[in-house]
């Protein structure tokens, strides 16, 4: 194969190369827009509800999935929730499955 | 027939005996030897270069019969069959009919696939023409193989595809086009990856100012999940409806990445991206060290091919980084260019780079994130470049 020829090659392939990934962005592109446009019509429809006052509650009800109510001892609910997690993780369980009924600082004498 | 004939004639049939009188895999010994040095002590991608490694170390051990390539010149010419090189060969014959049929490069970019996030991409779907860029060392190393050194087109094709920087495209492409090259081209494909971080800094510091290395870059837009698991199915039709032969690996890829995005598959990723991924690195590795026999790696073309593998790799880097520069002026400085030279493949360690360079000119500059865009778009870059290349020159 001579010099030229392998020059038109290699010009060749890195045209398929830029004309296959440029048709991926363009489809990339159209993907995100129709999905963008989705969303927006989707985002109305869900607004409505929201926007109608919600019942006060009579009670300060449990969070959805809640598996009960912790008391905490000496700790701020920050770090609470970040050894909840740290628990779950570890178990490799949900945290709505697990139950937690206190968290107290162990405080050294 | 006496003791010291019998004696004699086991010593005859002894491996070292059969050395002494083959230097030429004495030295076979001596570089397996060095590059299990390099993996075990070195870390050079010791996944790969281990077993690579080893398949040498077994291939060139005399009488050791586990891997035969005139059984597989006689299959090439259409004189043997497969079933034949199962009953006529060695284990290492029976591993690389994987690697000759395409198999585990395919396998192994379904684990690739498995674990790849292509999130970074899909929020700036830019990064693919960076991609696209850095696929120019494929192509000026086939040039240079073919204007300079004389290489025959198959041969200059797969050399060439060293500079896709992705080990089971290199694997792959030449198991079909060189098979003879086999070895050299896969060594030097792993060895330059794992020195990415000492090839590509001197090149991306040399083609940008500081100013452009200093640039941040905005937060990326959060991609849904919808968007993540069409983008394979799409890619799939898409991509290989253009370029059908390069269907097995970007099919692989794509697949193992829908079982990842799915979220109902997790079990089908987990095997994909290890145990799966584990067995065939294993086999590959091996059976490609074996074809690195001392009668055909022992020749000066090998060095010529690992002196064009660092030109692909260079080549690559620049590349991407020219076009980086002309999105940073498109962009009015938005984009930055380090971000280009990730473009060629390795993943993750080229975005590493651009992170580290990025970081280096302004420690408060974030690019990894950004630079995974174009580094998986190298993926599917060099693969186009790949079927391209097994189009034009598989006959």
């Amino acid at each position: 194969m001579s010099f030229l020829d392998a020059l038109l090659y290699s010009l060749a392939g890195m045209a398929v190369v830029f004309f296959a990934l440029v048709l991926l962005m363009c489809i990339i592109k159209i993907m995100t827009a129709v999905g963008d446009r989705a969303e927006r019509r989707a985002a109305p429809a869900a607004a409505a509800p929201a926007a109608a006052p919600a019942p006060a509650p009579a009670d300060r009800p449990l969070a959805p999935g809640t598996a009960g109510e912790v008391k905490l001892y000496d700790t701020d609910p920050r770090t609470a929730a970040m050894l909840m997690a740290i628990v779950a993780d570890e178990m490799q369980a949900p945290l709505n499955e697990l139950r937690f009924i206190s968290i107290r600082e162990v405080k050294e004498n | 027939m006496s003791i010291v004939d019998t004696l004699g004639r086991l010593a005859q049939t002894s491996g070292f005996y059969m050395l002494a009188f083959s230097w030429r895999q004495l030295v076979m010994i001596v570089i397996a030897c060095v590059l299990l040095y390099l993996g075990l002590v070195k870390k050079f991608e010791p996944l790969l270069l281990v077993g690579i490694a080893f398949g040498m170390l077994l291939t060139n051990l005399p009488g050791s019969n586990m891997y035969h390539p005139e059984l597989w010149d006689a299959y090439i010419a259409g004189q043997l069959r497969l079933t034949d090189i199962i009953h006529d060969g060695g284990l290492l014959d029976i591993l690389y009919i994987g690697v000759k049929s395409g198999l585990y490069p395919s396998l192994i970019f379904m684990g690739v696939g498995a674990m790849t996030d292509f999130g970074p991409l899909l929020a700036n779907p830019k990064s693919l023409l960076l991609g696209a860029a850095a696929q120019l060392g494929i192509f000026a190393a086939f040039l240079m193989a073919i204007g300079i050194f004389g290489f025959d087109p198959n041969v200059a094709a797969s050399i060439g595809i060293i500079g896709g920087a992705d080990g089971p495209t290199a694997i792959w492409l030449t198991s079909k086009l060189a098979p003879d090259y086999l070895a050299p081209i896969a060594i030097a494909a792993y060895s330059y990856m794992a020195l990415i971080p000492l090839i590509q800094p001197p090149v991306m510091r040399l083609l940008t100012t500081k100013e452009e290395r200093e640039t941040k870059m905005e937060q990326l837009r959060p991609v849904s999940k919808k968007q993540k698991i069409l983008f394979p199915i799409i890619v799939t039709i898409f991509v290989c409806l253009l370029l059908p032969s390069v269907a097995p690996l970007l099919g692989c890829l794509m697949l193992g990445n829908l079982f990842k995005e799915s979220g109902l598959t997790d079990r089908l990723s987990d095997t994909a991206q290890n145990a799966l991924m584990n067995i065939v690195t294993i086999f590959l590795s091996t059976s490609v060290g074996a074809t690195a026999v001392a009668d055909r790696f022992l020749n000066p073309r090998t060095l010529f091919i690992i002196l064009l593998g660092l030109i692909a790799f260079e080549f690559a880097t620049i590349g991407g980084l020219l076009l980086g520069k002309l999105m940073y002026k498109l962009s009015g400085g938005k984009i930055n260019p380090l971000i280009g030279s990730a473009g060629v493949s390795a993943v993750p360690m080229a975005a590493r780079v651009s992170q580290m360079e990025g970081a280096r000119a302004n420690p408060s500059n974030f690019l990894l994130m950004h630079a995974m865009g174009p580094n998986v778009a190298g993926v599917i870059g060099s693969a186009v470049a790949a079927g391209f290349l097994l189009a034009v020159f598989g006959g």
